[in-house]
């Protein structure tokens, strides 16, 4: 069951200081309201057990992205193509308001949403990461890990899911004979069949304002906000609206920017992929 | 796996003779459950759904209650017996999810500010899914809140949109979500231009998104239509006598 969360409070002055700003058309960390904050991609954090990964700090939030690569049975209804699960995990040393225990609705909100965008835009090409039809196929688990909650988890995360599923390897696969397979899980072979770069842009409406790239607070205060998965090609590939309402033309107002701003982060993430 | 089935038509009409701007047979009643103190069953085509509100009432645990406000409890769940494979019964993580966006956009409409320390839960169960069913749910869930005398600034009447074989299509079912390439659902405060839910599970261009956004309100002020008279069917009765 879903239930209102209750906030944690935001003292009375921070919030008129926030508020006060957007009416002189700043925000009280300096930046515009078409601005992220600063953005840093590690690949690779975690080489030796992950088969990639990718640290990415969005002003001070951070995320830890690890994929693990295994050979399954594929699902009886999909049998040529291999598996992408994504998830989330707000472990509680990210946020004095987090508690230990099973992913509560907004973990699980980020991972779908991620996933949706993935799948529907047919970034990795699910169809490739088949061995033997109806009995292998690669699987892939991409968990997310929150580690520093400062607001707008998702682009942090879509990034950082993005950049270590570019940077991932496949377990060398020794053998296929009679059906069976072979696999050195310590070798890593070939990279993933990545076919385009996905980002999602996140923007929230604040007393009438739409910001981009939320922190926590400006979460808090938020009274709607949208999230807009955009792909290397400049297509929406998922959309989703959570909290208040927001009228028709402050969506296509959302979407537009997020379809402009879109290309700031793939670009980022194509410069990050280059140093490897 | 058994080839792809025609969406369109040559005649350009759906698998269900359908125009792609059609809605299907909308069925609405107000007030079919004793204990609730609001309820309603909404049909879109082959989806049911009924909801149920219970409160203003307390909160389960002390802890729960705001003082400024009244807190909103929502559970989208769906029967076992509502899908083509038996459905667990236990929460799975799309009912956390959509639990979630039709919780915030109930809470987006409802004055809760009028009930401080108190709880006003919502129980929506799909009863057969054939698409539709979180729009469907939301629909029900807005009416049974209104039965149950719960102060709006506007019902919500929810529908959803979807693109297949490269059309845009209003109220798209499971075959058409299964086979399409993409589902959107919106949910609206119409008479407040208000966008209370929105996803989309799919792809498509700027311009389609501007189709989409648009056939959606077409077919919401038809919902919201119905909804009204659905209303007025129960409650027109005890102002006439």
């Amino acid at each position: 069951m879903s239930v209102t969360p209750i906030q944690p409070p935001i003292p009375k002055l921070k919030r008129e200081a926030i508020v006060s700003a957007l009416k002189k058309g700043a925000r009280v960390d300096g930046r515009g309201f078409e601005d992220f904050r600063p953005i840093t991609i590690e690949l690779n954090p975690i080489p030796r057990r992950s088969n990639g990964s990718a640290l990415v700090k969005l002003g001070n939030t951070s995320i830890l992205v690890g994929v693990k690569i295994s050979v399954e049975r594929p699902f009886p209804d999909r049998p040529s193509e291999g598996v992408l699960q994504v998830h989330a995990e707000f472990v509680p040393l990210a946020s004095p308001s987090f508690e230990p225990g099973p992913p509560d609705e907004n973990a699980v909100e980020v991972a779908r949403v991620i996933d949706r965008c993935l799948r529907e835009s047919k970034s990795i090409d699910l169809g490739e990461l088949v061995i033997v039809p109806g009995k292998y196929s690669w699987s892939i688990y991409n968990d997310i890990y929150l580690l520093d909650h400062d607001g707008n988890v998702t682009d942090a995360s879509t990034l950082a899911s993005m950049a270590a599923l570019n940077v991932a390897r496949l377990p060398k696969l020794v053998s296929v004979e009679n059906d069976q397979v072979k696999i050195d899980y310590g070798t890593m072979d070939k990279q993933l069949p990545v076919k385009l770069n996905v980002v999602t842009v996140t923007l929230v409406k604040i007393g009438g304002y739409i910001l981009l790239d939320p922190n926590l607070d400006e979460e808090i205060l938020a009274e709607a906000k949208v999230t807009v998965g955009i792909d290397s090609g400049g297509r929406i590939v998922g959309i989703q609206k959570s909290g208040g309402g927001l009228s028709v033309s402050e969506l296509n107002y959302a979407v537009d920017t997020a379809i402009k701003k879109s290309r700031e982060l793939l670009t980022l993430l194509e410069k990050a992929l280059k140093t490897v | 796996m058994s080839g792809r089935p025609t969406l369109i038509g040559e005649d350009g009409l759906r698998h269900d003779n359908r125009r792609p701007d059609e809605l299907r047979s909308i069925k609405m009643e107000v007030g079919v459950l004793k204990n609730a103190d609001g309820s309603a069953l909404v049909e879109f085509g082959n989806t049911k759904v009924i909801a149920a509100v219970y409160g203003p009432r307390e909160p389960p645990a002390k802890y729960m209650l705001s003082p400024e406000k009244a807190i909103v409890r929502c559970r989208y769940h769906m029967a076992p017996f509502s899908t083509a494979e038996r459905k667990s019964p236990a929460p799975s993580r799309r009912e956390i999810e959509l639990s979630k966006v039709i919780r915030e956009a109930l809470e987006s409409a409802i004055f809760t500010e009028l009930f401080p320390r108190s709880a006003i839960d919502i129980f929506i169960e799909v009863l057969q899914a054939d698409g539709g069913t979180r729009t469907a749910g939301l629909t029900a869930a807005s009416l049974a809140l209104a039965d149950a005398g719960i102060p709006m600034r506007d019902l919500i009447a929810a529908v959803a949109v979807g693109k297949i074989d490269g059309v845009i299509v209003l109220d798209i079912d499971e075959l058409e979500d299964e086979y399409g390439e993409a589902d959107m659902p919106v949910g609206m405060m119409p008479s407040l231009n208000q966008v209370v839910l929105l996803q989309l599970n799919g792809v498509m261009t700027r311009e389609e998104f501007d189709a989409a956004m648009n056939l959606a309100v077409k077919g919401i002020f038809e919902v919201y239509r119905l909804q009204k008279e659905a209303l007025s069917k129960k409650y027109m009765l005890y102002i006439e006598e």
